[in-house]
């Protein structure tokens, strides 16, 4: 079984543990949130009333919290995660073209995951690298100057095919 | 044989890890013993991997490398085809002034050791004999300004911050770079991250802080990794713990992650962020400077800012004041970006005109086409046309065309660009990263796609409309996000009026 289908149990325990580690922090709920989703690929709905009880916060107010930020995501992405910089400097260099060329080759939009659960689509607004646009993270492998084929070749090798 | 290939993000991104293997493994079948570095990227990311090796006439560059071209270095590298010469006496390199980036690209960025052989802990040295009040006197007398985009002087925020009293003091660094076009604070940071702490230390002496906090953002994995690593190496060698440098009070600097919101570079919704709430805009005053995270007295500077004022102390606030033009004093890393031919970071004083940073220094478009448009200052910066570039550099020069520049971002556009495309995703951008506190930034950005639309679509009675949202937008929202959005839409409807049909009718 793979590590990261935990069953519930061990969900309260991670989250315990991690919300006490960072119990000594000045502001430690972004921290948290970030741990607990680095752990389980997600922030599972169940973990916000138990990081709420550690923190003695509101449910609705950890809740607003990871609602507004775009890294915290409520479900688990696709096998890979494929983010596609949207900003001034990569248009400049065709990331219009890039993104459109690649959510047709895997036939999904912005934020949307593959039904296969390959691959999630997802819009970053800068990764830095507005010299050598467009600009590309897959996996978490910062891409320079990419393509739509460069793209699909770094998904099929990390896919084994 | 010393070898250096970067380990900066955009280095990386054109392959650097595989050409740092190439050399590794080439060594070892040779039989060569090398001592390979991974220094931050000399700025030129046109030739990244840009590889350095040393040599009785200084460090000679090659570029761009593949792991393909690594063979070669070992055989005859004047005759290398990408050899390119002594890295100093490049072009790109020898127009320069470096003092924020003096030693970016040079040193190990890990090396505590070779940060002090290349002037590193001068300034706080210097700073640990003065008084805290002479530490902020020669911050102001520098004339240094917020490097974030706002321009407002450091030494007066710094003042404000030492003046007031409180049981606790931070020091924030708002490493938060989503502007477009820009990425100095990634390179700041991964390249020489010991001046960013030691700009902090000297902060938070002069200000009577003892606690400092980097938030930096999560789409900079290779900055998070660099900075995690140089903080306990610098509390193990006591230039930050319970004792500056064994002889000064207590300092020490915790790294926190953003989560992917751009309006987390505006200072006040960054200090609700590193408290753990939703990054919505506080309503200023009360200023930060007197209340500000967790309610006490807080500096928020802009990494640029903060890693410039070991330089400032350690030669002097004259011999930074020497530099610039007119109110802009010192020197910009400007970061060229886009479609450019040659794109990356060039640090000069103030003052170099527009038309010289993208023809003379960029070298005009990468695409070869003519310039259509030149975005200064990030997504909430103004779309200039070539009948601008005379244009010089400087707060007070952005201000009066109706732009801004920023954290001094330059993106060029090749004559492809559909300027009222560009107008559009400036309210979308708005419309999704609005924090949603205030009306003008939350309602008007949805508007004004609506209405970007309409004008596309040829009504020409929505161009005033569009020009009153603006005007309220501008005036009415809480922070810069709401508050520039116009700058590049207006500047956008007003240079480029041959983009929007209606526009074109109307005025006829």
């Amino acid at each position: 079984m793979p590590a990261n289908a935990s069953p519930p149990e061990p969900l309260a325990e991670a989250v315990a543990e991690i919300c006490a580690r960072h119990a000594g922090l000045e502001g430690p709920l972004l921290p948290i949130l970030h741990e607990v989703q680095a752990a389980f690929g997600h922030l599972p709905e169940a973990a916000v009333p138990m990081i709420a009880d550690a923190l003695n916060l509101g449910r609705a107010e950890v809740h607003g919290v990871a609602s507004f930020y775009h890294d915290f995501r409520s479900a688990p992405a696709g096998r890979h995660v494929v983010k596609l910089c949207r900003a001034e400097a990569c248009q400049a260099m065709g990331a219009e073209a890039l993104a459109a060329q690649v959510q047709g080759d895997l036939g999904i939009g912005w934020h949307e995951t593959s039904s296969d659960g390959r691959v999630t689509l997802e819009p970053v607004f800068c990764l830095g690298l507005c010299a050598c646009g467009p600009a590309a993270m897959i996996d978490g492998e910062l891409v320079g100057r990419a393509d739509a084929e460069g793209i699909e070749a770094m998904l099929g090798a990390e896919a084994g095919q | 044989m010393k070898v250096y290939v970067p380990r900066d993000a955009a280095a990386k991104a054109l392959g650097a890890e595989a050409v740092a293997a190439a050399v590794l493994r080439e060594a070892e079948a040779r039989g060569v013993t090398v001592d390979l570095i991974r220094n931050g990227s000399r700025g030129m990311v046109w030739l990244e991997p840009l590889v350095e090796i040393e040599s009785d006439a200084g460090r000679l560059a090659f570029g761009p490398m593949g792991a393909g071209d690594v063979a070669a270095l070992f055989d005859d590298p004047a005759a290398h085809p990408k050899a390119l010469g002594p890295t100093e006496e490049l072009d790109w390199m020898k127009r320069q002034t470096r003092l924020t980036f003096a030693r970016v690209g040079v040193t190990d960025p890990l090396s505590l050791e070779d940060y002090e052989a290349h002037g590193g802990l001068a300034g706080l040295r210097r700073a640990l004999d003065l008084p805290a009040a002479e530490i902020v006197e020669e911050v102001t007398a520098s004339g240094l300004r917020g490097r974030g985009g706002a321009g407002f002087p450091t030494g007066i925020k710094w003042k404000t911050v030492a003046e007031a009293r409180a049981d606790r003091k931070y020091i924030v660094c708002n490493a938060d770079e989503g502007d477009s076009g820009t990425f100095a604070d990634r390179m700041l940071i991964e390249g020489d991250p010991f001046a960013l702490i030691e700009g902090m230390a000297i902060a938070g002496l002069a200000c009577g802080a003892e606690k400092g906090f980097v938030y930096l953002r999560s789409e900079y994995p290779d900055a998070i990794e660099v900075f995690a690593a140089a903080l306990p190496i610098a509390r193990e060698a006591g230039l930050l713990g319970p004792s500056l440098l064994g002889r000064g009070p207590g300092f020490d600097i915790e790294l926190r992650v953003g989560a992917g919101a751009y309006v987390c570079g505006e200072e006040t919704s960054l200090l609700n962020s590193l408290e753990g709430k939703r990054a919505v805009v506080r309503a200023k005053p009360p200023l930060p400077a007197l209340e500000g995270l967790f309610g006490r007295p807080t500096v928020v500077n802009n990494v640029i800012s903060l890693a410039t004022v070991p330089y400032v102390l350690a030669e002097g606030a004259a011999a930074y004041q020497a530099h610039g033009h007119q109110r802009s004093r010192g020197t910009m890393p400007l970061q060229i970006a886009g479609n450019v031919k040659r794109g990356g970071l060039f640090e000069i004083a103030f003052g170099v005109t527009l038309g010289e940073i993208v023809n003379e220094i960029g070298g005009g478009t990468a695409s070869g086409r003519p310039v259509k448009a030149v975005q200064v200052g990030g997504p909430l910066g103004a779309y200039f046309p070539p009948a601008l570039f005379d244009t010089p550099f400087g707060y007070e020069d952005y201000t009066a065309l109706d732009g801004l520049i920023g954290h001094a971002g330059i993106v060029v556009f090749d004559d492809s660009a559909d300027m009222l495309a560009q107008a559009r995703f400036a309210l979308e951008f708005c419309a999704i990263e609005s924090c949603g506190k205030c009306t003008p930034c939350r309602i008007g950005a949805v508007r004004g796609v609506e209405t970007v639309d309409r004008i596309a679509a040829g009504d020409s009675s929505a161009v005033a409309l569009l020009e009153d949202l603006c005007a309220t937008m501008k005036a009415g929202s809480l922070c810069a996000l709401g508050g520039f959005t116009p700058y590049p839409v207006l500047s956008a409807l007003r240079h480029f009026p041959g983009d929007f049909p209606a526009a074109r009718e109307a005025a006829e």
